[in-house]
């Protein structure tokens, strides 16, 4: 389980951070978003893919616990 | 003088890289890149942020450096303990011209350097003792500080000492905050790790201290954050910020204090400035209370005002009016200084080769200027400033990270820039070779170059060095009548 960080970016999009490898990337799609149900498959703009339990809309910054997609290993 | 083309910079490259042996040749063409303002991701480009190699010069600094002496270090009110042997705090002490106001040694001591010194004995039999003397002895012959925070050097993390519980039972016995921080040099790649465990420190033992406490707030408070007031950076800042109508709660950390520190979770925005030394705790700051970060740039006039009036939208409409009342009041004087020095300075080449942020927010300070940066690179940067810089700088531009000193020099041998801006290890190389060089860290003892001020003093600094008739006579007497005979000849 990884803990990741995703923010509102200024451009308008979803930025992803990896604190513990530093590692910043943007998201290109997210699978649920809506205000009810938001989160599910994040596709990062570098290729990798994480996967966050869907839930409510959260704040515009915040920590989520996240799997990486598993054929990713 | 030239301006190459993709093809010639990569050719560059590969005929800088051949002396290697192949396998450091193929480990160091991944940390040289040509920009392509096209690519959107520096990673396709670009690696960095990876130890160096053995056998090569690297300019990077250790963890301990990012944390006492990036970090920590310009917290002026507090005591910064280089815990360890003396060098590594000795050395570097008061280097980076971090201004303060205050009195020195009494209620400040940005300038001083505390040491436990390490002997053999302390490495034996453990430093940890010595180390609660040394708080003890502070408390007695400073009792004016507001805090001491411990900044391991390399041998703290190899004997194992307990500093957490050490620091723990000093801060109950001296009633004032004791953090502890693992900034042992060997951690990390370079000093970047440093600015990480700084931040993380600053965040368990300092940010939270005064949540709940009474205070009284304006919709107007910000923080400066990432700015170390390197010959008044940060003050130049303040200065436009206030002007805007702002009011500037804390400075981290340049002339900045413990109390601001604790004070900033109550701002309505953090200003950051240098975002790889302290994007860590605006992170923080935006998730658990919930303060926006935004990232400015505070050199060079088109810089500052797309700045500025970046940070005045966060606000209501008098802050926008009067920062468009500022912009105003300045043009003239901003006017004036490029009519005085673009038509010296138009079209001068510059290679820059720095740290943090510097590498990509002063290409617009020198393009006010009509000069054009044909390379830059950073020590110790990750992915995330690469991304931000591809877009700064020209397409087919040199990027190099974590260049070594061969490389470097061989960079500048063929690009030939008019000018480099680098630090005092590359200084004097430079000089020699005929090139004027800018300390870009420690403005080559001047400053500040943040803000319309600082502006003024960085085109008067540029115009110095370049304009130096030095550089023109570096060929000995001797030496010129063979190649005026060789000219004649021709
Ligand atoms: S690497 Fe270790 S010994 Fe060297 S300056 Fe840094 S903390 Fe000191």
């Amino acid at each position: 389980m990884a803990n990741i960080m995703i923010r509102q970016a200024e451009s308008g999009g979803l930025t992803f951070y990896l604190p513990k490898r530093d590692l910043e990337a943007s998201i290109e799609s997210i699978e649920f978003d809506t205000p009810e149900k938001w989160g599910g498959e994040l596709k990062l703009d570098n290729g990798g893919s994480y996967y966050i339990d869907p839930i409510a809309k959260p704040p515009p910054s915040a920590h989520f616990p996240a799997r990486q997609a598993p054929w990713r290993g | 003088m030239t301006t190459l083309s993709r093809e010639e910079t990569d050719a560059l490259i590969a005929e800088v890289l051949e002396v290697y042996p192949e396998k450091a040749q193929k480990d160091r063409k991944k940390h040289l890149a040509v920009n392509d303002q096209t690519i959107e991701q520096s990673k396709k480009c670009i690696t960095s942020n990876r130890k160096s190699l053995p056998g090569v010069m690297t300019i990077r600094g250790c963890a301990y450096a990012g944390s006492k002496g990036v970090v920590w270090g310009p917290i002026k009110d507090m005591i910064h303990i280089s815990h360890g042997p003396v060098g590594c705090g000795q050395y570097s002490r008061a280097g980076r011209r971090n201004y303060y106001v205050g009195t020195t040694g009494v209620d400040s001591f940005g300038t001083m350097n505390f040491t436990s010194d390490f002997q053999e004995k302390d490495i034996v039999f453990g430093g940890d003792k010595k180390l609660a003397k040394l708080i003890e002895e502070i408390e007695q012959l400073f009792p004016l500080h507001r805090g001491i925070s411990v900044q391991s050097e390399c041998p703290i993390g190899l004997i194992g000492d307990d500093i957490e519980s050490v620091s723990k039972k000093a801060a109950a016995v001296i009633e004032k905050p004791v953090v502890p921080v693992r900034c042992e040099g060997f951690r990390g790649v370079s000093q970047s790790l440093g600015h990480h465990i700084a931040n993380d420190a600053i965040r368990d033992w300092v940010l939270d201290k005064r949540d709940g406490a009474a205070y009284e707030g304006t919709p107007y408070d910000v923080a400066i954050i990432g700015d170390y007031n390197i010959g008044g950076d940060a003050w130049a800042t303040r200065i436009l910020l206030e002007e805007m109508g702002l009011r500037v709660v804390a400075q981290w950390s340049g002339d900045g204090t413990l109390a601001e520190m604790m004070n900033t979770p109550k701002v309505k925005l953090n200003l950051l400035h240098c975002y790889r030394s302290m994007n860590y705790i605006s992170r923080h700051m935006e998730e658990k209370y919930g303060i926006p970060y935004l990232e400015y740039n505070f050199f060079g006039p088109t810089k500052i005002i797309e700045s500025l009036r970046k940070i005045a939208a966060f606000f209501d409409d008098s802050i926008k009016e009067k920062t468009e009342a500022v912009i105003a009041r300045y043009q003239p004087m901003m006017d004036e200084i490029i009519a005085k020095y673009k038509p010296r300075l138009q079209g001068k080449k510059v290679m820059l080769y720095v740290g943090g942020l510097r590498p990509r927010h002063v290409i617009g300070a020198y393009e006010d200027l009509g000069m054009e940066v044909i390379g830059t690179g950073y020590e110790f940067a990750h992915n995330d400033d690469y991304d931000r810089t591809i877009k700064e700088m020209g397409d087919a531009t040199l990027l190099y990270d974590d260049v070594t000193g061969f490389e470097l020099e061989e960079f500048v041998k063929r690009l030939k820039p008019d000018m480099v801006g680098s630090g005092i290890k590359e200084k004097y190389i430079f000089q020699k070779m005929g090139i004027p060089l800018r300390q870009m860290h420690s403005w080559d003892y001047s400053g500040p170059y943040h803000g319309y001020d600082g502006f003024a003093i960085f085109a008067r600094d540029m115009d110095i060095a370049l304009s130096n008739p030095t550089f023109k006579n570096l060929t000995p007497p001797w030496k010129k009548v063979v190649e005026d005979e060789a000219k004649k000849a021709a």
